[in-house]
């Protein structure tokens, strides 16, 4: 037998050397321009669609805010908030406005970058018409997570627009709260399309959203105070991307600055980075071969 | 100097090794034809040309502009590369929630080309297509023939040199496929290249200029069409069946043929000369005969065996 013809030696020169089969999937991205023509895409497709989406994307985290926020507010009464200025008491009803309007980015962030990008990367195969013209992967996922990142936007303005009609906030800093809620849309996107990359169906997200998203937002200040949790599980969630995101948007909401500073910021950041980069990852893997 | 050159590709997936060894090229204004049974690795070489799927060994060159000193290489320079390439895969990947008017319109963006360019190309491209009547229709009123034409409209938004069809007719009536074929023929009069992978012989006859028939990932014929017949195949055929047509293997008539072969009830005579042959069956009414010249299904039965493909 000739020696490439022996089993051992050949699966070994397969696995040798690091050209064969392509590069890394954990490769540094390789982003461009070129993901604004998919942005673009997904933008005229939203556009046809974009009045019946917003109402359902509003409609219920405002009945939330209304049945929660007035009815359970006038047993509650007021909310103790620490702020760099000390411990402030707040309506029960703007300390949840200010938690509910991060779930609402985190959910549409979420949505947005499982259901509809699983549609397009594998029920219809939007990805793989548009990587035949010179556009990369890595262009398509960057595009999907901007784009979640800005459905979750649009949804929170909405929200918010509502929320300062009723008159539940007019601190000025609210602007501030605006991108900030930007990267809380982005850091979700890149968390969810981890779990679109791993996915073989529609199914899986439910998994996601059950175990991962409710148990969190029970557990990052949004409906109580975190102070009511025992001290190890307060400790845990110290380090979740809800619970940063409502310790910076809460403070601007009663028109005070976020007491922690910059780690919330940084643990949003952190997220953002590492979950983007595993995303990427894994969706390479998934259209190698 | 060819359009893509392709050497010694190679590529396995685990313990099987899809595409083994194969090498091929596009001269300028050719048409290529793939032709091989499922899973015999077409698909995959196209992946392999479009940098979608990384070869183990092999290169993949291509010479796109007349005055380029070195060739580009796929996978180092995939976006240069698909910026002058056309693509209809198997699957239509057509935008469902678009008009054809817009489906095209988004898809010459992901080109870097300008709004304003691609408009004044719509009309243009609808009409190739013979789909002018339906720019505002979505892809899901639309015919399997229409969604075809208008993956392949799309494909011609950025006016490539080179189109890479695979199995661009899969699914078609008659008339559909016709027409496709008119509209490819037309492409290659304005001198455009064109790699097609087909199932179909009728197709790969009419079309293409050079066929490479390939199995089991490995190239087993190549040439145009006649020439691959010629070589490799007796000119007449004889199909005889009906009831006992199989009885006649063992009936001395077979030496009237230079080979014979069976599928099911049916007995296949390929000779040089079908005169003798028709006579002795002029003799057996019970026998239904066809006589027809040796075509490309006999040549890729041959060459690929009768045995059903279902694993691909």
């Amino acid at each position: 037998m000739a020696p490439r013809d022996e089993p051992v030696p050949a699966a070994m020169a397969r696995q040798g050397g690091p050209q064969r089969g392509g590069l890394s999937a954990w490769r540094a991205p390789q982003l461009s321009l070129r993901f604004w023509p998919v942005f673009l895409r997904n933008l005229l497709v939203w556009r046809k669609l974009a009045i019946p989406s917003l109402v359902g994307n509003i409609a219920e985290p405002l009945m939330w805010l209304v049945a929660f926020g007035y009815g359970l507010g006038a047993l509650v009464g007021q909310v103790t908030v620490q702020t760099t200025a000390g411990p402030v008491q707040v309506p029960y009803i703007l300390f949840l406005a200010s938690g509910s309007i991060c779930m609402s980015a985190m959910n549409a962030a979420s949505f947005e970058a499982l259901y509809s990008a699983f549609s397009r990367m594998h029920v219809q195969k939007t990805w793989d018409g548009i990587m035949n013209a010179p556009v990369r992967l890595d262009d398509i996922v960057l595009a999907e997570m901007l784009w979640a990142a800005f459905k979750a936007v649009f949804t929170a303005t909405a929200i918010l627009g509502v929320m300062l009609a009723l008159g539940i906030s007019h601190s000025p800093k609210l602007l501030l709260a605006w991108p900030v809620l930007l990267l809380v849309g982005i850091a979700f996107s890149c968390i969810a399309l981890i779990f679109n990359a791993l996915a073989k169906g529609y199914d899986f997200f439910t998994y996601y959203f059950t175990l991962f998203l409710t148990p969190m937002m029970f557990l990052s200040g949004i409906f109580f105070p975190r102070e009511q949790l025992p001290p190890l599980v307060r400790t845990i969630t110290d380090w979740l991307p809800l619970t940063s995101a409502v310790e910076l948007v809460r403070p601007l909401f009663m028109d005070q600055w976020p007491s922690q500073g910059a780690r919330p910021l940084l643990v949003l950041l952190v997220y953002t980075v590492v979950a983007f980069w595993i995303a990427l990852a894994l969706t390479r893997k998934r259209f190698r071969g | 100097m060819a359009l893509l050159k392709v050497e010694k590709l190679v590529k396995s997936f685990g313990e099987n090794t899809v595409v083994d060894d194969l090498s091929f090229s596009i001269a300028p204004g050719e048409c290529l034809g793939v032709i091989g049974p499922n899973g015999a690795g077409k698909t995959t070489t196209i992946r392999m040309c479009l940098g979608l799927s990384a070869p183990d060994e092999g290169q993949i060159d291509y010479m796109l502009d007349d005055g380029a000193v070195a060739p580009l290489q796929m996978p180092r320079d995939a976006m240069a590369i698909k910026a002058r390439l056309g693509v209809v895969s198997q699957i239509d990947t057509l935008d469902p929630d678009f008009s054809c008017a817009e489906n095209l319109l988004v898809y010459g963006r992901y080109f870097g080309l300008r709004d304003a360019q691609i408009r004044a190309r719509i009309p243009e491209l609808l009409q190739f297509a013979s789909l002018s009547h339906k720019a505002a229709a979505r892809p899901g009123e639309l015919s399997g023939g229409m969604k075809r034409r208008l993956s392949l409209a799309r494909a011609l938004v950025n006016d490539p040199l080179l189109l890479l069809l695979d199995e661009p007719t899969t699914g078609l009536d008659p008339q559909a496929r016709h027409l496709m074929w008119e509209r490819l023929q037309i492409l290659l009069q304005q001198g455009k290249s064109i790699l097609l992978t087909t199932h179909f012989m009728d197709e790969a006859e009419r079309l293409c200029s050079r066929l490479l028939v390939i199995d089991h990932g490995r190239k087993i014929a190549e040439g145009t069409p006649r020439a691959l017949i010629r070589e490799h195949l007796e000119p007449d055929v004889v199909e005889v069946y009906g009831v006992g047509a199989t009885a006649w293997l063992d009936a001395p008539f077979k030496q009237l043929a230079a080979r014979v072969e069976v599928s099911g009830e049916t007995v296949f005579f390929y000779t040089q000369d079908a005169k003798p042959l028709l006579l002795v069956l002029a003799e057996r009414p019970e026998l239904r005969t066809l006589h027809r010249p040796a075509n490309l299904e006999d040549l890729f039965l041959k060459l690929t065996g009768r045995q059903i493909r279902e694993d691909g």
